[in-house]
């Protein structure tokens, strides 16, 4: 890992004068498993189009392995696409789908079968081979799709929400499955989905996508523990965002409270969003916490309880293994470590902001 | 309870078919095998082996062809086309054409006399433009024009239909498997729009192969086709018996067609046209 | 760019193919000259004629009455029965529908004499019989409008309603009607064109005296076509249009809203 592989460079792109993309740049580097990580319409399919062959960018350039692609049409571009509703070509049998590619570029017969065995294999579906598409589960498809794919040894293979349409279960064993397929062959992966913690199992690196921007880059645990503005941390789990106003280093003001904290460098008196995940939220005795509040809900979710107290006018989201029936009175209380400080978007369409690396 | 209920609801339409479909057709058979005294003979049958019977059905079978494959292949390209424009509401396709049918059927075809005939409107064009003339109303060709027009659209229709359901991703699918444009049409476009292509063909083939109409208008009655031949027995020369035998056999023709067709139609999506 | 542009000008030959003979019908009903292909100057009184000539006006009287009551009876029968198909275990359904493809598939001219032997047999050739051998083709029309339509709208949607408490009656009416509301007026709408276009049937299954616009023009052929045929057939193709840019208009404005 570390070679530059792909650079997507100043990307822009807009459909009937929506801007889509705004000034992407991104870089992908050899054998990452990167993903592309947003809210509907936030630009990451478009951008995987795009690598894909499938979209011309209006402005910008995409370059694999040093060389300038952004004109090369897909059939030419040494890729692999794994579409979200899986495209299998319902009038050809599964060892016709997954052969699809390698008699295009005219391999061998004996080639091809060994592949086509192989592939199968790789995912679970050995002698599958004279099956129809249409005998075959949606979880199943989806595991043909990518066969189909990886027959090719692409250097880079593109992922469309590939298990947005199966059940819950099938998706986390598919999960596995992907990181297991990645370890074996070995190339890139480039990842789309909406689904955070999807993304947060799979990936080595995470781009958190909004409105055609890039929030942040990062590792799963950079984005989960130190999102960079509300919109990451809201979009990554659950978080409690509240209004606070810096009152100066390593002291907060949230809800009529000043609270210690560890961030530093911001102005005097600047208004802020604080992140608190509700598993950092501990509760205590009422006089023991920063400010005291009452237990609203509660709701048994099996690892945790899923608590709402209502202190100082909000409701705190709190997760915890201790059980508080609803009415009890109690005190919050969060070590300054776990409270995220951050700049408020500047601009009105609050969400749609640029940052830069 | 509610499932039968609403079974009852086919009822009306059951006797409809009953009496007015399978009842006809079992009058037609009836009177191909009685001859006028209503006794059983092969002979109404038989009578297609007749030269002049024979030879009006070997044209309606060459015409008829030839008419298809035009119709095939005017219509692959404009499918393809109207497919790639994307219109909002696609009964729009639909519409524009069936709209001529608005325009009274006879008349359409009298106008296309009027613009082919030997001092028609386009002959006078090119007169007046010095252009060679050309001779083409009552002859076959001139037949099989008018069959082109008149069923191009159900040739177009579920062409249109069945590559409108080809979805974008599959297309993308073959591209970004290394397939150029030539091989995704080959390997993806064709096979998967032969459900149309079948459908077309049946409902171009039968009727150019059973018309009457169009070549009495264009072929001036020196084209006699089977249609034509059958017409004469029920009209002029009130053989109803003959014309009886003669339509038993164009029917064995029109079902042998189909059978073909069905049985190279692996989807089963029959010939739903609209 | 080039393929775009040979794309445009073949869909406009087609679209000129199609649409030639109706232009010179068009031209031809304003042509103030008996000859049909000289251009005599521009005239609206076969317009006016039109009205005058009775054959013309019967015939087109005629013509209107068997394609309404045949449509609006078609679309009740083919509506109704297009609900008990879907109702239907898979092997009654594949018998109906295959007998619905019949008049469809079948040759016209087979389907007109069938059903004139029938006919003569039992009664005498007239407008019943006409309007019942109408019905025949245009029915499967409205049965295959409405089909895909009632297999899109939600069973369970219908079921719920029910269990809400509404008559099986109500319960078809607000769900299961809005949904196939648009497939039974697309085959009533297909019914109306295939009976005003139809000839060979009609021909068939007439009696004496009963006449169409296309079998009264059958039987005028080799007498020469009135021009105020042109004028009729021009007025009523300007009808179809006109009601088509409205329809077009209604619904895409009530998608607009949808949006």
């Amino acid at each position: 890992m570390g070679k530059e592989f792909i650079h997507l460079s100043h990307i822009s792109k807009s459909f009937d004068n929506d801007l889509i993309l705004d000034d992407l740049d991104l870089v992908i580097k050899e054998n990452e498993f990167m993903t592309l990580l947003g809210p509907s319409g936030c630009g990451k399919t478009t951008t995987l189009r795009i690598l894909g062959g499938f979209e011309t960018p209006d402005k910008g350039q995409v370059f694999f392995d040093g060389a300038d692609i952004t004109m090369l049409p897909p059939n030419e571009r040494k890729l692999n696409t794994v579409f979200q509703k899986y495209a299998l070509f319902t009038h050809m049998t599964i060892a016709e789908n997954i052969a699809f590619g390698l008699k295009i570029s005219k391999k061998s017969k004996a080639y091809i079968d060994d592949k086509i065995k192989y592939a199968l294999k790789l995912v679970n579906l050995d002698g599958f081979e004279n099956r129809t598409v249409d005998s075959l589960s949606g979880g199943q498809q989806q595991r043909i799709a990518i066969a189909r794919a990886i027959v090719n040894e692409p250097k880079l293979l593109l992922l469309d929400e590939p298990l947005g349409a199966l059940d819950l279960k099938l998706r986390q064993d598919m999960q596995y499955e992907l990181i297991r397929l990645k370890e074996e062959l070995g190339i890139t992966f480039v990842y789309v989905t909406h689904d955070q913690e999807e993304a947060l199992t799979m990936s080595d690196k995470i781009v958190v996508m909004n409105q055609g921007y890039i929030q942040q880059i990062g590792s799963p645990e950079d984005i989960y523990n130190e999102p960079i503005n509300a919109f990451v941390a809201d979009f990554i789990g659950e978080s409690n965002i509240i209004d606070g106003i810096m009152i100066k280093d390593e002291l907060v003001e949230i809800l009529g409270v000043k609270i210690p904290c560890v961030d530093t460098g911001f102005h005097l008196n600047q208004p802020v969003d604080v992140v608190i995940r509700p598993e950092d939220v501990e509760l205590v005795d009422p006089s023991a916490g920063f400010m005291e509040g009452d237990v609203v809900s509660i709701i048994f979710k099996g690892v945790h309880y899923e608590i709402e107290v209502h202190a100082n006018g909000y409701d705190w989201l709190v997760h915890t293994t201790k059980m508080f029936p609803v009415g009890t009175h109690v005190g919050i209380h969060v070590i300054p470590f776990n409270i995220q400080i951050m700049n408020k978007p500047e601009s009105n369409d609050e969400k749609a902001v640029e940052i830069n690396e | 309870m509610n499932r039968f209920k609403r079974e009852f609801l086919t009822g009306p339409y059951i006797v409809w078919i009953i009496g007015f479909i399978v009842l006809p057709i079992l009058m037609i058979v009836y009177y191909g095998v009685t001859d006028s005294s209503n006794s059983f003979t092969l002979a109404n049958i038989i009578a297609i082996a007749e030269p002049i019977h024979m030879k009006a059905l070997l044209l309606s079978l060459k015409l008829a062809l030839v008419c298809t494959v035009i119709c095939l292949l005017l219509s692959y390209p404009l499918a393809m086309i109207l497919n790639s424009m994307k219109f909002k509401h696609q009964n729009f396709i639909v519409f524009i054409f069936v709209l001529p049918m608005w325009m009274n059927f006879m008349l359409r075809i009298l106008a296309w006399q009027l613009l082919l005939s030997n001092n028609g409107i386009l002959n006078t064009v090119l007169e007046t433009l010095h252009l060679p003339q050309f001779q083409f109303l009552n002859t076959p060709s001139a037949v099989v024009f008018g069959m082109v027009y008149d069923f191009l659209p159900f040739m177009i229709l579920p062409l249109y239909n069945s590559m409108s359901k080809i979805s974008a991703d599959v297309i993308d699918a073959a591209r970004d498997l290394g397939a150029n444009q030539l091989q995704v049409f080959i390997k993806i476009i064709m096979p998967l729009t032969i459900s149309g292509v079948l459908s077309g063909i049946i409902m171009v083939f039968v009727p150019a192969l059973t018309s009457f109409v169009i070549s009495n208008l264009l072929g001036g009655g020196k084209v006699l086709l089977i249609g034509n031949v059958i017409e004469q027995e029920f009209m002029q020369n009130m053989d109803w018996h003959m014309g009886s035998g003669l339509s038993i056999v164009l029917m064995i023709f029109v079902i042998a067609s189909m059978a073909f067709m069905n049985s190279h139609n692996k989807d089963g999506e029959g010939t739903a046209v609209w | 760019m080039v393929k775009k542009t040979i794309s445009r000008i073949y869909m406009a030959l087609i679209f000129l193919f199609l649409y030639l003979p109706i232009m010179v019908l068009v031209v031809l009903s304003f042509n103030n000259s008996k000859s049909r292909v000289k251009w005599g100057g521009f005239t609206t009184q076969w317009y006016i004629s039109m009205f005058q000539n009775k054959s013309i006006m019967d015939a087109f009287t005629m013509t209107l009455q068997i394609t309404l009551t045949a449509s609006v009876l078609a679309t009740i029968i083919g509506t109704l029965a297009a609900i008990g198909i879907q109702a239907m275990r898979r092997k009654g359904t594949a018998i109906l529908l295959g007998a619905t493809n019949i008049p469809l598939l079948n040759a016209d001219i087979v389907t007109g004499i069938s059903m004139m032997l029938l006919f003569v047999r039992f009664t005498k050739l007239g407008f019943s019989t006409v309007l019942i051998a109408h019905l025949t083709f245009d029915i499967p029309y409205v049965i295959l409008n409405v089909l895909p339509k009632l297999n899109q709208t939600s069973r369970s949607a219908y079921e719920a309603a029910m269990d809400l408490g509404a008559t099986p009656l109500y319960a078809f009416y607000k769900i299961v009607w809005p949904d196939i509301r648009s497939g039974v007026f697309s085959g009533f709408l297909m019914a109306v064109t295939m009976s005003l276009d139809d000839f060979s049937i009609t021909y068939f299954t007439k009696g004496a005296g009963v006449n169409t616009l296309s079998t009264m023009l059958y039987t005028e052929l080799r007498k020469g076509i009135k021009p105020e045929m042109y004028a009729l057939s021009t007025l009523l193709f300007a009808i179809a249009l006109i009601l088509l840019f409205i329809m077009n208009f209604r619904s895409s404005r009530k998608n607009d809203i949808n949006n």
